[in-house]
């Protein structure tokens, strides 16, 4: 019966795909809405200016945190450098949970959790891009991605003894005391957020080398524990 | 029997940490003894994650003669003027206070392993249940020709750093304008080995303000070194012209050194310098080969635990091991330690024993806000410990990459500095 619904789920998601005009715009129109949660920090459009945040336009393809008249948080400077560049799918990873990529970014912003307000805010980001035409075929219709991890990856129960252990790994770099000089903190962040920012580093989502080999080799459980011994911590 | 400690606690907090340990039995039956020697990367986080990890449960004693430990990491930054010496050196009062640590500013002078015994310098006996050595390096006697450690203070080494490595700066302040600097480079295996290459780059960055004129010359036993792209690359973009790098495959293995003329021979021809650093050849610490764990040069470990291969009961950590595939560095004696913590205390206590992992990163600077880094992963193997994964920076990377790169080594000192020291 379940599989029955799916698939005139996917059916009826066809059918809608083949209007795609008509789609596009109602994406557009969705999304301008969802826009409303940014535009008290960011403006886009004719004449759009950095305010609290930087402005939007253009935004696909470019590298993140490049705006030289834009003072952006030690934290996106390290991403940019890292080789962090807005497109559908980083966009969408970065919407969902700010922290999971820029981890000290100071917009206060919690995330767009429904996967559909993200796709339709980045239909309409896309069209003030100077090309909209021009973006890959990947880049417009965000479709659900790797970090929306498994269920069963977030739900994993981390063991805190273990991510006690693992955690002399982190700790080289990271002070436990939440001390932030050049290497941010990790301390006393919620568990998910944790689980997902080292999967997107896992997945190499997130650009960082140093990063992408620790997380690379730890796997799902590891990740847990490492995430239930950090958001414990208490100093 | 009494354990004499020899402690130096500055604070009440620190006594008090201190009385509360119950007292020893002969039968040694009382709470297990770690004794760790050797207060560096590998010593002072072995020891501090034992203490902290086992809340008590084991009695830990550190054995480092220096009041205050001077990280060999960062030590080219201070040559380079990117850091006062200060600011490299850190002391054991929070060890003791903070974790109940008895830390003895003593040498160790020889290991009974018999009796499970470490003789201090000053008279007293520590038994034993496991013991850690961590000793860092000593110099092979007769490394380089004409030079030995009575010649330090006209050719220093630097490469325990502290006094000597002030010396060798006053010497490169010192220099005429125009004058030669001359290194003498390390064989394979030493410690740290991007270090040579660095301190190049940092006293290249030093003349290239104070003493433009002058030239560097690098005698070099080895082909190749660490990250010989990104230094060559950096060596050209920054200072043109001033670094001859004399590699094995042009005699830069044949050199001797004569301390008392200040000259140094390359391959038959003879230069006058008016500063040189000489780093010889490295072995284990000498604490290591009067303990008996040593074959050849250094103390063969296992890599699960790194026991030594010679005494179940003896640890072997950092520079001093002969482990497999990690270079010798303050990360990888950092990163051993904690391995070796959890299986010293799941032996003592029955706490539980996690798999080993292992990890490295050495980054380096070679101009200002110019930093690049290597590193990789390691795991257990029976053989050794083995490589698993690596990057390294690329050559062409942009300066915000490089500045970004070395933003991160800093946090990654304020980091280790404050694993090791708490």
């Amino acid at each position: 019966m379940i599989r029955a619904a799916l698939f005139s789920l996917s059916v009826a998601a066809s059918a809608f795909l083949a209007g795609v005009a008509a789609a596009d715009t109602e994406d557009v129109q969705a999304g301008e809405k969802v826009f409303q949660k940014c535009s008290g920090c960011h403006q886009i459009g004719k004449g759009a200016e950095h305010r609290i945040g930087p402005h939007l336009n253009g935004l696909f393809g470019r590298p993140a945190a490049s705006y030289d008249d834009f003072r952006y948080s030690k934290s996106f400077q390290r991403a940019g450098a890292g080789g962090l560049e807005w497109h559908a799918d980083t966009l969408d990873v970065f919407l969902e949970n700010p922290r999971s990529m820029a981890s000290a970014t100071r917009m206060s912003f919690r995330g767009i959790k429904d996967a559909d307000d993200r796709a339709n805010l980045i239909a309409y980001l896309r069209t003030f891009s100077d090309n909209p035409a021009d973006i890959p075929e990947a880049d417009p219709t965000a479709t659900s991605l790797s970090h929306d991890l498994d269920p069963t990856i977030l739900a994993l129960v981390g063991d805190p003894e273990y991510g006690e252990y693992l955690s002399g790994e982190c700790t080289t770099c990271h002070q436990s005391s939440g001390s932030d000089d050049g290497i941010p903190s990790i301390t006393l962040w919620p568990e998910e957020d944790f689980v997902l920012a080292m999967h997107a580093y896992k997945n190499k989502q997130r650009n960082h080398p140093v990063m992408q080999m620790m997380a690379g080799r730890l796997g799902d459980e590891e990740i847990a524990a490492l995430a239930a011994y950090f958001a414990r911590l208490e100093d | 029997m009494t354990l004499n400690r020899r402690t130096f606690l500055g604070t009440s907090a620190a006594a008090a940490a201190s009385i509360s340990a119950p007292a020893l039995l002969a039968d040694g039956h009382g709470k297990p003894r770690v004794v760790v020697i050797g207060g560096g990367s590998g010593g002072a986080t072995a020891a501090r994650y034992i203490a902290k990890d086992s809340k008590g449960a084991i009695d830990v004693t550190l054995v480092e003669p220096s009041r205050t430990y001077f990280t060999c990491y960062f030590s080219n930054l201070y040559l380079g003027g990117f850091k006062e010496m200060d600011d490299l050196g850190h002391t054991y009062g929070n060890l003791a206070a903070a974790y109940g640590i008895n830390v003895v500013h003593d040498w160790a002078v020889d290991v009974d392993r018999d009796s499970k015994t470490v003789s201090l310098a000053g008279g007293a006996t520590l038994p034993y249940d496991k013991l850690i050595l961590s000793p860092g390096i000593d110099f092979v006697d007769g490394a380089v020709e004409g030079w030995s450690l009575a010649s330090q203070n006209a050719m220093p080494h630097a490469y325990k750093a502290g006094s000597q490595t002030e010396l060798l700066k006053s010497q490169i302040m010192n220099m005429p304008e125009g004058g030669t600097f001359a290194m003498v480079a390390p064989p394979n295996p030493y410690r740290c080995p991007p270090g040579p290459y660095e301190r190049i780059s940092m006293i290249a960055y030093q003349l290239k303000q104070n003493n433009p004129t002058a030239k560097i010359i690098v005698a070099d036993p080895k082909p190749k070194f660490s990250k010989m792209g990104l230094f060559q690359e950096g060596w050209a973009n920054h200072y043109e012209g001033m670094v001859d790098w004399i590699g094995a495959d042009f005699g830069g293995g044949n050199v001797s050194v004569d301390p008392a003329n200040m000259t140094v021979t390359i391959d038959g021809e003879e230069t006058s310098v008016d500063a040189c650093n000489v780093i010889p050849a490295m072995k284990a610490g000498k604490i290591a080969d009067m303990a008996g764990v040593t074959d050849g040069n250094w103390a063969p470990v296992n890599a699960a635990d790194m026991s030594s291969k010679a005494d179940a009961d003896v640890h072997v950590l950092g520079d001093s091991s002969s482990q497999g595939d990690m270079p010798k560095s303050g990360f990888s004696a950092n990163s051993q330690a904690k391995v070796c913590a959890n299986a010293v205390r799941g032996a003592l206590t029955g706490s539980k024993v996690f798999p080993a992992k292992f990890s490295n990163t050495c980054w380096s600077l070679i101009s200002a806000n110019d930093g690049v880094k290597v590193g990789a992963t390691y795991e257990a193997t029976p053989e050794k410990i083995a490589k698993v994964d690596g990057f390294i920076s690329q050559t062409g990377e942009d300066s915000a990459t490089r500045k970004a790169t070395y933003e991160e080594s800093e946090g990654w000192y304020s980091g280790i500095v404050s694993d090791m020291f708490g």
